[in-house]
């Protein structure tokens, strides 16, 4: 087997097994290209069929596109499609770039507690509708107790302490402290009531394989990663007022993986371009605790 | 393209303090390996922290972590040589994060156990290298860190080699070499150095590219752990494939199969995938799924073999070695549950024969319980059979983990297969029959009174509805004669009697316990006891037989028998007329002699 063979087929064992163990599982789907390669992880592991609903948080602020091809892909692949939004704190306009919050608190605002309410089903949940093309209201207020989330261990400090199925108690705090062993392809998949489980199938993955096995499948990622003209691309995906492209003439796969090899970003942090890492040394370990993902 | 070279995963384990996580930072550093800008941030905090740098805080990117200054859990980071990709494993050397470095030590294909020259051999060291051989990593190299501490005598390096290689040598691992080196100062790390001209060996950058990494796999009969079964009908999907990963061995389309610990049998239809060119043979760790050429109904959990391999153990009792990681100890008499493979099972300890502290192998004489950190050699048992192999042949089908209350809190490695007549549900029908108070009725007055014996009739097969129609036509029958009798509805039972049986682990096998106990009250009685089952499987029957001992039980099958043991009295043709179905079942009482002929 070949090393993306293997990664591959650990996620697939992951997400097969949640998929057993849980009752009521979703998937968070950032749009981007982790949580795309995920997706098609999880088509893999169903032999076509994603047999879970796909969570968005929409922030509101992302950059158009990221949601356009979202909802092509939902309707291609007949996805189950739910997003979550803080409607009420963008309606105040409690965010960064109104200018009321830090870059960190807006993340929280936005992000971590749109994410807790929308997975309990305390707010508003959209379901888009096959017939209709469109979101509708979802009807289903039940919770969501696992949750499959694109992280990888390579990304940042804190995320390379993370289980495979790592637990969180009712108010999605994690106890790095006290992880679940989890060895011999065995994890922690029982749970006392009202706990949550976040799911990692990802974090062994390095970017460089993410993007060569995006190649090795030809899986449609979104057009932002790439360069087309003006000599910029995204290299991570977020909201556009916190997120900057990177200077790269990088304009397909294959030249995304050459540059990452042996290019000039061979050595720079991928989330070097993420502004709200930047505020605190423990930025992302901060926003994880409270639950973002 | 890189994704074709190899790569392995190296942990580094040792005691707390030993400097795992400073060697870990050095070679890093030392090999180029460092996301740019990383050294500098770390050294910037230290500055701003006001304290001095050290490599281990690359490592120790959180911040609780950097208060204690002890690794909490394993870091995991990336490195490459001219030969190949590395993972490196930093495994936390404090007791308390024991389940920590087991699960960064499990995933490894090689360790370096890190041992410091000046405090020298601790208890970690001895606990490391128990772990190390339990959770069978073969390769092993001990690295004699801080020996700028002590001068970098050859004669202290000597003492703590002679010493450890003892110590592992009793557990059967041997170490490849033992390397003196300082992390701090960079010696003997990622270069020689004229600090040890006495040391002729390798560096640990050159006992990296040394580990080898066997894979003995594919060599071994095929193992696949059946992780689930699906059919996404729902999506006009109609086939239905059996999901898992491939643990050991091969297998090619149309080979014989055989599903464990049910026996049932069938061939490989298919190899399914997605995206993925046809294939028609599967390897080691592969994920897959297969369709099969007949139709098997079985339960995930079970393992698959080929018809035509050695065959795995198949017994609800084995003897393990295991380690527990619980903050409660481990009993007797408590339900615990059993992970292996895909298997899910109650389990409990039956006897605990030796309990171990790994820090210096002594036996700790007489313990009642496993406590804590403890290495215990114990016998284990499941109520029903499960498929295992030993430890010494496959060891990826001979390990399994243990849940505690929610918590992976054991795991271990199968010694030995103890087949026994004697079993958990024996001894209890065993001490029920002894306990149980005797009616002032003898079964043979209650005989000659009612014109015949005591049964219990179970109706079983996949077509519930009718089994459930032949059950109650029969109790009509019987009734229509005078005969004492009764059909038992399993829905009254399960919203009524069984309604408090919550845990879905238990459920079934509960709802079959209370149906048996049921049985041997009712036959006791001297009725014709009848109820229709679906779904049941050899065990289940087995399982109702034993209980209602001393009585007698009669399987009925209606439609295709799905048993591959268990002998059932009759099989009824499911299309079969209900009148000519019920003479088969009255003929099969009056030759079991149930029913006495003159009766009918």
């Amino acid at each position: 087997m070949t090393h993306l063979e293997k990664l591959e087929a650990t996620s697939v064992h992951i997400l097969r097994e949640a998929y057993r163990e849980f009752k009521s599982l979703v998937m968070l789907w950032s749009i981007g290209k982790d949580s795309t390669a995920m997706l098609w992880l999880t088509r893999k592991a169903f032999f076509g069929h994603v047999p879970f609903p796909l969570v968005h948080i929409d922030t509101a602020f992302k950059i158009p596109e990221m949601i356009a091809y979202r909802d092509k892909l939902a309707r291609e692949w007949r996805l189950n499609m739910i997003v979550g939004q803080n409607t009420q704190a963008i309606a105040e306009k409690r965010t960064f770039p109104d200018g009321k919050l830090s870059r960190l608190e807006c993340c929280k605002v936005l992000k971590s507690e749109a994410l807790k309410h929308t997975l309990s089903g305390d707010w508003t949940r959209f379901r888009f509708d096959h017939k209709l093309g469109k979101y509708v209201e979802d009807t289903n207020k039940e919770p969501y107790t696992g949750v499959i989330v694109g992280a990888r261990a390579d990304e940042e400090g804190s995320r390379s302490k993370e289980r495979y199925f790592s637990p969180r108690d009712r108010d999605s705090e994690w106890d790095i402290g006290d992880q679940p062993p989890e060895l011999w392809g065995q994890y922690k998949t029982d749970f006392a009531p009202g706990t949550h489980v976040r799911v990692h199938p990802l974090l062994d993955w390095t970017e460089l394989d993410i993007w060569e096995y995006i190649g090795k499948e030809n899986i449609p990622v979104v057009p932002l990663y790439f360069n087309r003209g003006d000599g910029k691309r995204y290299r991570s995906l977020g909201c556009w007022p916190c997120t900057a492209p990177v200077e790269s003439t990088a304009g397909n796969v294959q030249e995304v993986i050459e540059e990452l090899k042996t290019g000039k970003l061979a050595n720079i942090a991928e989330r070097s371009g993420r502004e709200q890492d930047k505020e605190d040394s423990g930025g992302l370990e901060t926003l994880r605790r409270g639950g973002y993902m | 393209m890189s994704a074709e070279m190899e790569q392995i995963s190296v942990v580094v384990v040792g005691h707390v303090d030993h400097g795992k996580s400073t060697l870990i930072g050095r070679l890093l550093a030392d090999t180029n390996s460092l996301p740019q800008g990383k050294l500098e941030q770390v050294r910037t905090m230290c500055v701003r922290n006001a304290k001095p740098f050290e490599y281990a805080f690359l490592l120790d990117a959180l911040k609780d972590e950097q208060s204690q200054g002890i690794t909490i859990d394993t870091a995991r980071c990336f490195f490459k040589t001219e030969k190949r990709r590395y993972i490196i494993i930093d495994a936390p050397g404090h007791i308390e994060f024991l389940k920590n470095m087991i699960t960064g030590a499990a995933r490894a294909d090689a360790a370096f156990i890190v041992i410091d020259a000046e405090e020298g051999i601790k208890e970690n060291s001895r606990r490391h290298g128990y772990m190390i051989s339990m959770l069978g990593i073969g390769q092993v190299s001990v690295l004699v860190n801080k020996m700028d501490l002590v001068g970098y005598k050859e004669e202290i390096f000597n003492e703590i080699r002679k010493e450890y290689t003892d110590f592992l040598g009793r557990l059967n691992v041997h170490p490849a070499n033992f390397i003196p080196i300082s992390a701090f100062k960079g010696v003997n790390v990622a270069s020689t150095s004229d600090r040890t001209p006495w040391y002729r060996g390798m560096t640990v950058l050159e006992q990296f590219d040394a580990f080898e990494k066997g894979d003995v796999r594919a060599s071994l009969p095929f193992r696949f752990p059946v992780q689930d079964i699906y059919k996404f009908t729902e999506d006009g999907d109609t086939r239905r494939i059996f999901a898992g990963t491939v643990e050991t061995g091969k297998a090619e389309m149309g080979d014989k199969i055989v599903f464990l610990p049910s026996g049932k049998r069938s061939r490989i239809n298919t190899i399914e995938g997605f995206n993925t060119p046809g294939r028609t043979i599967v390897a080691p760790g592969e994920a897959v799924g297969f369709t099969l050429q007949t139709q098997v109904y079985v339960k995930p959990g079970e393992l698959m073999v080929k018809a035509a391999e050695d065959q795995p153990h198949v017994s609800p009792r084995f003897r393990a070695n295991l380690f527990w990681m619980g903050h409660a100890p481990m009993i007797k008499d408590k339900k615990y549950k059993l992970k292996l493979g895909a298997l899910r099972a109650p389990l409990q300890l039956v006897e605990i024969l030796n309990v171990i502290d790994a820090s210096d192998l002594t036996s700790v004489a007489n313990k009642q319980q496993v406590d804590r950190h403890d290495v215990a050699e114990c016998i284990l048992e499941a109520p029903r059979p499960v498929a295992f192999d030993l430890s010494g042949k496959i060891r990826f089908t001979g390990r399994f983990v243990i849940v505690d209350n929610y918590e992976i809190a054991g795991a271990g490695i199968v010694l030995e297969d103890i087949r026994s007549e004697d079993s958990a549900l024996r001894r209890h029908v065993s001490d029920r029959e002894f306990a149980w108070e005797s009616s002032g009725i003898s079964s043979a007055q209650r005989t000659a009174a009612y014109g015949h014996s005591a049964k219990f009739v179970v109706f079983t097969g996949d077509h519930q509805e009718k089994t459930e129609v032949l059950a109650a036509a029969l109790e009509k029958h019987l009734f229509s004669h005078n005969f004492k009798t009764y059909y038992l509805r399993m829905a009254n039972v399960i919203s009524g009697l069984d309604v408090d049986i919550k845990h879905e682990s238990e459920v079934r096998d509960e709802h079959i316990r209370r149906l048996g106990e049921l049985a041997r009250i009712l036959t006791d009685s001297g009725q014709i006891f009848i109820t229709s089952l679906s779904n049941v499987d050899d065990y289940d029957l087995k399982t109702l037989e034993l209980l209602n001992k001393p009585n007698e039980i009669l399987v009925i099958n209606v439609g295709e028998n799905h048993f591959s043991h268990y002998q059932v009295a009759l099989t009824l043709d499911v299309q079969a007329e209900e009148v000519h179905s019920l003479e088969k079942v009255a003929a099969l009482l009056k030759e079991k002699k149930v029913i006495l002929e003159y009766y009918l």
